[in-house]
């Protein structure tokens, strides 16, 4: 059974198909990189994955659940284009927020271990709003990960993040994987993007231009993709 | 369980959030305040017409007051897309709803208590004759206000003109619990019994509790997962 299988998703606005008749799959300890244009659709596509969307036709699957069932929420991770931490809490009272949403075990001494994972652990009492952007970052990656998600969905994750962020998530990415988690992203940056995925999915104009694995062409020349299997097609 | 733990969660992350910033809390008070006061102008404390008048003046201070603190109730969640985090956690949207619904209470509440002295003094009203029956009154007629406000409040978030939307939506559809907390809250600050055909307005407020509550936890995921 695949992580997330996503079938014949279409979404609409109004009349506009932002999302026309998408079918992708990713197993665990896959990493599915979402290429595609402004507007193409990747962040539809994951708000839809995330079950923060609904689709207008087709289905989705996380570990063979409906998208907005508890049992696949529970299971999965999101990191979008906002932080999503409160910023009149501190640290602390975010992580253990959110770890009592999850219905985690001993939510202080998880959120104690996550703030010395990410360096915050001296800043643990202070508010988020007093936070540097760098800290506020760290903070949120350790937000999307506190519950070791078996799906990550993450839009534009690397934009950004300062040097230290993207190292941490880098390295909760690759260890995510390990444990056998699959990580659905969507990002521009391509050569980060590529060298993380195992496959990859262009959209164009809310359709699939091209889904497969990531191939050594792909990674030696990063626009290799857009120029085969872009707006030309 | 799970709905009342997750819900409590939802309402204790609201309530430290709001008593760290007062952003709502002074805003309601103080309005309602101002309101109470420029009424006061208005009218002759010593008339004999305030006792007639009194349940509409105290409640319609109590719904303008209460809109503002409504209103807050999802917007505070657009900072970082924190609505996005939530709705996306394994909280259902019922439990969601349900954790802001009491936090918006416990607030709103507070700030009618807070009210009520202070419309004493101003309109020369015994509001303790029969306190119970007022705190009865206030309670249900707040939990409407309050299901009917936090629905909306959910259903405009995302509009831009949403401080203005959401009291045009709601008071409308507040009008006939409000018709029965003013008759209620008249008889009992005039020192009637509440008995006999005046039963129907607490009734009435039952009902419309029970029933907005049900609609808003049925209808609040599709509110919120467009």
């Amino acid at each position: 059974m695949a992580a997330v299988a996503v079938d014949g998703v279409w979404k609409y606005f109004g009349d506009f198909p932002a999302i026309r008749e998408v079918s992708l799959t990713a197993d665990s300890g896959e990493c599915l990189a979402l290429l595609g244009r402004n507007g193409a659709g990747k962040t539809t596509l994951l708000r839809i994955l995330a079950g923060l969307s609904a689709a207008s036709r087709g289905g989705i699957r996380l570990f063979g659940q409906d998208a907005r069932s508890v049992q696949a929420r529970l299971r999965t991770g999101y990191l979008g284009h906002g932080i999503g931490v409160y910023e009149e809490l501190s640290a602390r009272e975010n992580l253990e927020l959110f770890a009592k949403l999850y219905q985690l075990q001993n939510p202080g001494k998880l959120a104690g271990e996550w703030l010395e994972r990410t360096g915050l652990d001296r800043a643990a009492g202070s508010l988020v709003r007093e936070f540097s952007r760098g800290m506020r970052q760290r903070l949120a990656v350790a937000r999307a990960f506190l519950h070791e998600p078996g799906i990550l969905l993450l839009d534009e994750p690397f934009t950004a993040l300062d040097d230290r962020a993207i190292q941490l998530l880098e390295g909760l990415l690759q260890a995510a994987r390990e444990r056998g988690a699959a990580v659905v992203m969507s990002t521009h940056q391509l050569r980060e993007a590529l060298e993380l995925a195992t496959r990859v999915s262009l959209l164009v104009r809310g359709r699939v231009a091209y889904s497969g694995p990531r191939t050594a062409e792909m990674l030696a020349d990063p626009g290799w993709l857009y120029r085969h299997y872009g707006e030309a097609t | 369980m799970n709905f009342v733990r997750l819900s409590l969660v939802v309402a204790a992350k609201d309530l430290r959030s709001e008593l760290r910033t007062k952003e709502a809390l002074n805003a309601s008070l103080s309005f309602a305040l101002v309101i109470l006061l420029l009424f006061s102008f208005a009218f002759d404390p010593s008339s004999e017409q305030i006792a007639e008048f009194s349940g509409g003046l105290l409640w319609i201070t109590f719904a303008f007051a209460g809109a503002l603190i409504l209103n807050r109730s999802f917007s505070r969640e657009l900072a970082n897309d924190c609505l996005d985090v939530l709705v996306a956690s394994p909280v259902s949207g019922a439990a969601l709803f349900f954790g802001k619904a009491l936090a918006n209470y416990a607030l709103l509440v507070a700030v009618e208590i807070v009210c009520l002295p202070v419309f004493g003094v101003f309109y020369g009203v015994r509001w303790t004759r029969q306190f119970w029956w007022l705190m009865l009154v206030i309670l249900l007629a707040s939990w409407v206000m309050t299901v009917m406000g936090t629905m909306f409040s959910a259903l405009t978030v995302n509009l831009r003109l949403r401080e203005l939307m959401l009291p045009t939506l709601i008071y409308p559809m507040l009008i006939p619990a409000l018709m029965a907390a003013m008759q209620l809250t008249t008889l009992i600050l005039a020192g009637s019994p509440v008995a006999g055909d005046d039963l129907i307005w607490l009734r009435l407020l039952t009902g419309l509790a029970i029933i907005f509550t049900s609609l808003a936890l049925g209808l609040v995921e599709i509110v919120l997962v467009r």
